[in-house]
């Protein structure tokens, strides 16, 4: 129940925004099948989303500990760099994906090295390769951009499969397996618990360490398909612009989901929301004939927004809603860790 | 106090070594490039590096500030953009005279600063959201206003960019230099002697001590995101003299680059600890990497970056074997 609750105001805004899209464009809703694919403006939302919704999922998990990871980006860019190079090369598209994903996991290994092994705080850890990052997707690439044209390849983030698009089926096989292992299994509580104190899970006899190193394995893994995605959808690499700033963008869908960025809970259903909010956004944008200049500044606006609604201070001075006891509060707080 | 005691019974404050090692290294890499590279070691190639950064090093002031008291500030780059182009665009088309639009981007940039640091305060939202929402708005209004680059035609601000102020000996600077060391100062001053300056380590240090000790910790919260807003505007003048134009993809990562500096000055991100000389430092050592990319030559841009992030990782390896070993 409590879990409804957090998800009500993300599912409002997505709801507003879908219904101002509905009021602008004509079939909005209209999803058809075209030459034995699933087309439709919902459908583009999904298929355009796919690689947020994928770096946010890792993301929450990450924040979920406590942490967070600015590093995403550069390991979008490193993987779609490297994928790209060792199929112009004539390697094999398999080898190249497993190559890539390989690197990508490696990568956050290490940012779980720096922040589990030896203590570094995950905004700096993570912001070493999200600066140096950028410059190594760059070395791959060696400052151009590689166009690859490969149609194994295309099929991860332009191709279809049983109608639907390649990019939303791996989407919701990641989404079924993350929320296999975290709501299904011990995974997610340990995951909480970590975030909750890290110091007293260990003592509590959890792996605190390897806990935190394979959350940031598995958000750069999962930065790693989307990078694929993203560079299989134009069909070439590009090491300076590939998911710039999709750190951001992913950051800030768990925190719309609900997720606080203080760690010790998250929500996988208000994440996959937030990142479709963003993208929803997006869209709307275009729909409703913003300028384009205007985009950040309509977006500056809705973070702004949704941001405000959430927070239980500015809830309280708005609404006049009574303040809760002091006491209250710790209490609930204790709850939510345990459960 | 912990300290460090090193051989001859010279004992330092463990506080001053990230300082002192940033010093070092300052010094260590100009050595290095004097050796390797002809016409390297001159003075004017240390001024350059203030030159070619002082909307950098005032831009990395403000950000010192709100690391200090544990926040952080991502919209400084967008800031420095927006004045950039607000001064460009008002020179460009009404003509205003540059004594009224200097003040009144300043006054923007402190504005801005000031409505993130309201809703840092009063509604509780994390830094990192509020001004990622601020960086969105002021990159954004930045393209509202244009998309293309506006030149800065005005007397006033071409005769300041091509002031030089001679020093002795050959030795040259920018008026944009004496600028920054100027807010370098009030600023150091500032945090070490004034009411604000305590109340904000002690913010960084512990808010809920802080809040027990009766400090005035939300408008101190609301003092320094204003004094990054201000810094920032002030740095985008600065960038509008050294670039004579106005665009809304000046700056972009600039606050990467202002973190990085300050984080390679010694200041630690939780906050409470730092001072605005390891900053200053940051700052050179991070132009001095790209003078010495120049002065090679033949490596590419990308190497600037890599370079950035190994010497991050190498100076935060250093503050936590440092303070591991000073803990008692």
């Amino acid at each position: 129940m409590a879990a409804m609750r957090r998800l009500i105001w993300p599912l409002l805004i997505l709801a507003a925004l879908l219904l101002v899209n509905v009021a602008f464009i004509p079939g909005f809703l209209s999803i058809e099948v075209r030459e034995g694919h699933l087309y439709g403006s919902l459908i583009d939302i999904l298929r355009f989303g796919a690689p947020l919704i994928l770096v946010s999922l890792g993301m929450t998990l990450v924040i979920a500990t406590g942490g967070i990871d600015l590093s995403v980006g550069s390991v979008v860019a490193i993987s779609g760099a490297l994928a790209c190079l060792q199929i112009s090369q004539d390697q094999g598209v398999f080898i190249a994906i497993v190559l890539a994903l390989g690197l990508s996991v490696l990568l956050g290994a290490w940012n779980g090295f720096l922040v589990a092994g030896i203590g570094i705080q995950p905004i700096i850890a993570t912001l070493i390769l999200m600066v140096a990052g950028r410059g190594l997707a760059q070395l791959i690439t060696d400052g151009q951009i590689i166009t690859v044209n490969d149609p194994a390849y295309k099929l991860i983030g332009g191709g279809y499969w049983l109608t639907v698009p390649f990019g939303v089926l791996i989407v919701l096989a990641v989404l079924a397996i993350t929320a296999f292992l975290t709501r299904r299994l011990a995974l997610g509580l340990l995951i909480e618990s970590v975030g909750g104190n890290a110091e007293a899970s260990r003592l509590a006899g959890i792996r605190s360490r390897g806990i935190i190193v394979m959350v940031y394995a598995f958000a750069a893994l999962c930065a790693g398909v989307a990078g694929l995605m993203i560079s299989s959808n134009v069909s070439s690499a590009d090491g300076n612009n590939a998911g710039l700033w999709i750190e951001l963008d992913a950051i800030l869908a768990v925190v719309i989901g609900g997720t606080s960025l203080a760690g010790g809970r998250f929500s996988l259903g208000g994440t996959v929301l937030g990142a479709l909010i963003i993208q929803t956004l997006t869209t709307t944008i275009y729909s409703i004939g913003v300028p384009p200049e205007t985009t950040l500044l309509f977006k500056a606006l809705v973070v702004a927004v949704v941001c405000l609604v959430q927070s239980p201070a500015f809830r309280d001075k708005v609404f006049h809603r009574r303040r809760r006891p002091p006491s209250a509060r710790p209490a609930e707080e204790k709850v939510r860790v345990t459960a | 106090m912990t300290t460090l005691s090193l051989g001859g019974g010279r004992v330092i404050p463990a506080k001053y070594v990230p300082v002192l090692v940033t010093a070092c290294l300052f010094a260590a890499m100009f050595v290095v490039g004097g050796i390797r590279y002809d016409g390297f070691a001159s003075g004017q190639v240390v001024l350059n590096v203030f030159i070619d950064n002082a909307f950098l090093l005032v831009v990395a002031v403000g950000m010192t500030f709100v690391i200090l008291t544990g926040g952080i500030d991502l919209s400084v780059g967008s800031v420095v953009a927006l004045s950039t182009m607000i001064s460009a665009t008002l020179m460009a088309g009404p003509g205003w005279p540059p004594y009224l639009v200097v003040p009144l981007v300043l006054l923007i940039g402190s504005g801005l600063g000031l409505v993130m640091g309201y809703l840092v305060h009063a509604f509780d939202i994390q830094p990192f959201i509020v001004t990622l929402a601020g960086m969105f708005l002021a990159r954004g209004l930045c393209y509202t206003i244009g998309t293309d680059s506006v030149p800065i035609e005005d007397p006033t601000f071409t005769a300041f960019a091509q002031t030089r102020i001679d020093l002795f000996a050959d030795l040259w600077i920018s008026p944009s230099v004496l600028i920054a060391a100027v807010v370098v100062l009030v600023a150091a001053y500032v945090l070490h002697y004034t009411r604000l300056g305590r109340a904000v380590y002690a913010t960084g240090g512990s808010e809920q001590s802080a809040l027990l000790m009766g400090l005035p910790v939300g408008r101190t919260k609301i003092a320094v995101y204003t004094i990054s807003g201000f810094c920032s505007a002030l740095g985008g003048v600065l960038l509008s003299f050294y670039m004579l134009s106005g665009y809304g993809l000046h700056a972009v990562g600039m606050e990467l680059d202002a973190i990085a500096a300050v984080v390679i000055g010694g200041t630690l991100l939780t906050g409470g600890t730092g001072f605005l000389l390891g900053t200053v430092l940051g700052v050179l050592v991070l132009g001095l990497i790209q003078t010495i990319l120049s002065f090679e030559g033949t490596l590419s841009s990308w190497w600037t970056k890599i370079f950035i992030g190994l010497l991050l990782f190498a100076f935060i390896l250093l503050q936590r074997l440092f303070s591991a070993r000073t803990r008692p």
